[in-house]
């Protein structure tokens, strides 16, 4: 009698499991598409926001380098990500290097910046931030436009030691109320001009002949 | 008639899931920041919501008691992975600002309570008003309490709404209190969810009982339903 229940039971659920699965696939398959679409764009929004069209003609997505793992933590990175390089008529103009900052106010901040042949800054985004909102928040383009205060920005413009806030002796804007949080991504992108500084060669000295795009 | 209307009331203010029941506050207080959060998560709510009254009111009798829990479960996460996909396709940019909630809709009490409590015991037809009765309740008060947090704390409202409408909608914000506005802080951080929602609550409190007063002069007749609103009518 027991036994009969049971089994029952495991029918019923099972049936259930099976169409849910069923639901499940379906949706995924209707939609699996169009989020892919909407990933890539979006990723190609962020990357395209940083880097002036002018400068390269090729998919940025797929053309992207590995970071060896000594140099990843020059950056402050901890995972895979990726240098995407930039080309013009297959000569490399710019690369957009990904980093992070973890000295600020409340957990990690993921950055990208542009960085042209010539060391000068084309843009800089935060990625992701859980710095307080309505202060340290104004890291974030959609918030403040503090961020694009990088623009144009080289290790030799400014000097090295007006790199820093304001409060620091620097040149560049803390907000107010939160000096942590300025202070945190202008060190970080200090440190990324330097690494680029260093490590250029490593993208720009072959210069690339064959065609571009297949360095995945 | 009038049994559709007492669903309809008891959803959207009797037994509102939020302000009476306190169901579903973690996803309440977490993404009511500002109006589109808590209109994308409501919507996300009520659409899982309705969907799993409708699927639990139409196997209602095909169940036995001992499993019906988990196949209510599993009804109520097929359709939020569902919404979250739907999302993911089409409003993407909500669906990364919403992150984690999105599949936290399958733990919202609010959504296994109305199945237990009402979809498996009643027609389709009674078990989808409530559903959306309820849903809709809870959607209201997470926009109130997010429209409530964005004006306070940053001084606009409709912001951003383009993530969930379009293009079109990015020009609905509101300024309202000019540029120098600083922002009232503690509104947009968690202790504004919860003073927000204390409020709500409270506000409530006070319509409820003015009515009463209202209603017991009108009858004169002494009032004979219980004090306080807080029942959670047949659920256990």
């Amino acid at each position: 009698m027991l036994g009969q229940s049971i089994t029952k039971n495991s029918l019923i659920l099972g049936g259930f499991a099976v169409v849910t699965a069923g639901v499940l696939a379906f949706t995924f398959s209707l939609t699996a598409d169009k989020i892919a679409e909407e990933e890539k764009r979006a990723a190609t929004r962020a990357l395209s926001e940083i880097m002036p069209a002018h400068l390269y003609d090729n998919d940025l997505l797929s053309n992207t380098r590995e970071i060896p793992l000594e140099q990843q933590q020059l950056l402050g990175l901890e995972g895979d990500e990726k240098i995407y390089i930039a080309t013009l008529n297959g000569q490399t103009t710019a690369i957009i290097v990904p980093m992070i900052a973890h000295d600020g106010y409340s957990g990690a901040i993921k950055l990208i910046a542009g960085i042209q042949k010539n060391g000068q800054i084309t843009g800089v985004r935060v990625l992701s931030h859980r710095e307080t909102p309505g202060l340290g928040d104004k890291i974030d383009i959609n918030k403040n436009d503090w961020i694009t205060t990088f623009d144009g920005k080289s290790l030799t413009r400014p000097k090295s030691e007006r790199w820093a806030v304001k409060k620091d002796g620097g040149e560049f804007d803390q907000f107010t109320g939160a000096t942590i949080t300025p202070r945190a991504v202008v060190n970080r992108v200090k440190q990324t001009l330097t690494y680029f500084k260093k490590h250029r060669v490593q993208f720009f000295s072959q210069n690339d002949g064959n065609s571009s795009g297949q360095e995945n | 008639m009038n049994e559709y209307k007492e669903i309809s009331f008891n959803g959207l203010w009797k037994n509102n899931p939020a302000l009476v029941q306190l169901l579903g506050l973690c996803p309440l207080l977490a993404v009511s920041g500002s109006v589109v959060n808590a209109l994308g998560l409501g919507l996300a709510t009520l659409l899982v919501l309705v969907g799993s009254n409708i699927s639990v009111s139409l196997i209602r009798n095909a169940v036995s008691d001992a499993v019906k829990l988990p196949a209510f479960v599993m009804i109520i996460a097929s359709f939020t992975t569902c919404t979250e996909l739907l999302m993911q396709a089409f409003t993407y940019e909500l669906y990364q600002i919403l992150g984690i909630f999105i599949p936290l809709i399958v733990t919202n009490c609010a959504i296994l309570g109305r199945a237990d409590a009402f979809a498996c015991k009643n027609k389709l037809i009674p078990s989808i008003l409530d559903g959306f009765a309820m849903g809709l309740g809870f959607m209201l008060v997470l926009v109130a309490i997010g429209a409530i947090r964005e004006i306070l704390g940053t001084g606009i409202i409709f912001g951003n709404m383009h993530l969930l409408f379009g293009e079109a909608a990015r020009s609905w914000q509101i300024s309202l209190f000019g540029e120098n506005y600083k922002g009232f802080l503690i509104a947009i951080l968690p202790p504004g969810a919860f003073l927000v929602t204390g409020l709500l609550i409270a506000v409530k409190n006070i319509i409820d009982a003015h009515m009463k007063k209202r209603a017991a002069a009108k009858s004169k007749s002494p009032a004979t339903r219980s004090k306080r609103v807080r029942t959670t009518d047949n659920t256990a």
